[in-house]
């Protein structure tokens, strides 16, 4: 299946958009669909951090995501331009559900501020959602890798 | 419409029922409501969750700050939610170790009744 490119302007606005686009794009290749709800999940922290960077960063650069088919997997990848010190992931590479690596619940409560959850979480979330997320930062930004198991394609 | 919220008071207890998607560009608008119901000496909170159809990290911090503030009025907050995909987010971040979740409204006020 051809890759799916999504950009957007970086507002609270089009997360839901990008969600649901990501799991309409997920569902046709094939993912299963007790996964679906753990793509959107996903998908969604991802944009909602990349769009916050973004806001105290470059607002007038769009948050992109690339959606694709590999190799009986559905790999989506949200990239943004803001610089790599914002980005603090927090459990990554091969965590699977369950085991996200998120800071204890009770140190949560204790370091949020009015704001709520603590930077970083957002990322800890994902890693619990997806069996395989990577987070490669950059001088020119932040990229989250994250896949699923897909259906083999058919003859 | 992406969020409706609404409240009303039961025994003592302020309810907050919340319908639609909680994410980062409507959870400030339950933030606002919790912020109002915690300033007008509203302590005791049942948020129900049993309409919420998405909900994610942003979500989850509204109701941490939400939880910090009544706390710091010996007050608590407490969730409804059976919804298995929303439970999800907080058995991923151990969070149902700090909220009270319940599968009812009722339920949820009588465990506040015996807590006193």
């Amino acid at each position: 299946m051809a890759t799916v490119e999504v950009t957007f302007t970086p507002l609270p606005a089009h997360v839901r958009t990008a969600r649901l686009v990501a799991t309409a794009v997920a569902r046709r290749s094939g993912v299963d669909e007790a996964l679906l709800d753990e793509v959107r999940l996903a998908v969604g922290e991802a944009c909602s951090r990349a769009v916050e960077a973004h806001r105290r960063h470059c607002p007038a650069e769009p948050v992109r995501i690339e959606m694709t088919d590999q190799d009986e997997r559905f790999v989506v990848v949200v990239s943004d331009h803001a610089p790599s010190a914002t980005a603090t992931p927090a459990g990554t590479n091969g965590h699977g559900p369950g085991d996200s690596g998120a800071p204890g619940a009770a140190s949560v409560v204790q370091g949020a501020d009015d704001a709520g959850i603590p930077a970083g979480f957002g990322l800890a979330v994902i890693s619990g959602l997806a069996d395989d997320v990577r987070v490669s930062s950059t001088s020119s930004g932040v990229s989250v890798r994250m896949s699923w198991p897909s259906a083999a394609p058919t003859a | 419409m992406d969020l409706k919220l609404g409240h009303y008071n039961k025994d003592g207890i302020e309810v907050v029922d919340v319908e639609g998607e909680i994410d980062v560009y409507t959870a400030p608008r339950l933030r606002e409501l919790l912020i109002d119901l915690v300033n007008k000496n509203n302590y005791q909170l049942v948020v129900n969750m049993e309409k919420v159809e998405f909900l994610d990290s942003t979500g989850l911090g509204v109701l941490v700050g939400g939880l910090k503030r009544v706390r710091a009025h010996d007050g608590s907050l407490d969730l409804v939610c059976t919804q298995e995909r929303i439970l999800k987010i907080f058995r991923i971040t151990g969070l149902t170790k700090v909220f009270g979740i319940h599968t009812t409204v009722d339920e949820a006020i009588a465990a506040k009744k015996s807590e006193k």
